[in-house]
């Protein structure tokens, strides 16, 4: 059977998206590039919305990619089920568009942070966490300035009793985020938003402190095997 | 020609690490008596034609769509005078 072939969205102020593709390609699938201002899905199995600073993160992170051409295609493709995975900026862009509930704000630190951070599976039952075991512990790089999730009491509620919480910041917590989460999913666990990034932790070669990362796109091309 | 104002500040209960640094920069800079700052963002809109309803409606819907994010802040429209 043909490769499963996963898209790689580039906004105007990528920087992850190579890397992305790399990472992609790594676990056996067909990367297949997706250009913002296009209305094209080019038929792609699943999505990945990488990071970086989209439009240079103006008005908000991700408020003005929320609503490039490509993304009136991608909303109601992954409210119908198509898989998407956000990291970082990703992340910032699945909440403006309402993909995911919530907010990504300010560092509680104001500052920028860059580090290994460990991270805490509490969903192995999504898209792209399936490969991983609830409990486990793994190592990504996080960076952001904006990475401190908040939403209201009544969401994060729903997120703890529903399980939706699929990765918590365990050894510290980088940047303030309620319950300290680090990435959640949809209700029907398609469409999974971190703050880390698993696409830089693919490979020993890069100095990655671990390759964690592929068990996101391992996972993936299992759920779409047995799709 | 009319202009008009859009603010948007975080929402009550979102903490603001901004304005709280700046709050805790103020006793520093010698300004005593302040008990807390919040930071917020103001668009300042202009239209072509008079700022009537139909214009103030409109303003409204480009906050709520883009100015802001209602998960988090809150807005205010008004006609600068």
């Amino acid at each position: 059977m043909s490769a499963a072939r996963v898209g790689v969205v580039t906004f105007p102020g990528t920087l992850d998206d190579q890397d992305a593709a790399r990472a992609v390609r790594l676990a056996g699938a067909e990367a297949v590039p997706l250009w913002h201002a296009e209305r094209d899905l080019k038929g792609v199995d699943a999505v990945f919305l990488p990071g970086g600073f989209s439009y240079g993160d103006y008005l908000r992170c991700g408020a003005i990619s929320r609503f490039a051409p490509l993304m009136e295609e991608i909303v109601p493709a992954a409210r119908a089920g198509l898989p998407v995975l956000g990291t970082c900026n990703g992340f910032q862009i699945l909440c403006e568009a309402h993909l995911l509930p919530g907010a990504l704000t300010r560092n509680q630190g104001l500052h920028y942070v860059c580090r290994d951070q460990r991270i805490r599976v509490e969903n192995a039952d999504t898209a792209w966490t399936a490969e991983f075991e609830r409990g486990q512990e793994i190592v990504l790089p996080v960076k952001h300035g904006e990475g401190r999730y908040v939403a209201d009491a009544e969401t994060i509620e729903a997120l703890e009793s529903e399980g939706r919480v699929v990765f918590r910041y365990a050894g510290g917590n980088p940047n303030g985020s309620l319950n300290d989460i680090a990435g959640i999913t949809s209700e029907a666990g398609n469409v999974v938003g971190l703050m880390p990034h698993p696409e830089h932790a693919v490979e020993e070669l890069t100095g990655a402190p671990s390759v964690d990362g592929r068990g996101f796109f391992t996972s993936i091309l299992k759920n779409l095997v047995n799709a | 020609m009319a202009r008009v104002i859009v603010d948007v500040m975080l929402k009550p209960e979102i903490l603001d690490p901004q304005g709280q640094a700046i709050a805790r920069a103020l006793p520093r800079l010698g300004f005593s008596g302040v008990s807390d700052v919040r930071q917020g963002k103001r668009f300042e809109v202009e239209i072509e034609g008079p700022a009537d309803e139909a214009a103030l409606s409109d303003v409204r819907k480009m906050a709520e769509t883009l100015l802001a994010n209602t998960v988090i802040e809150d807005f205010t429209v008004h006609i600068e005078s």
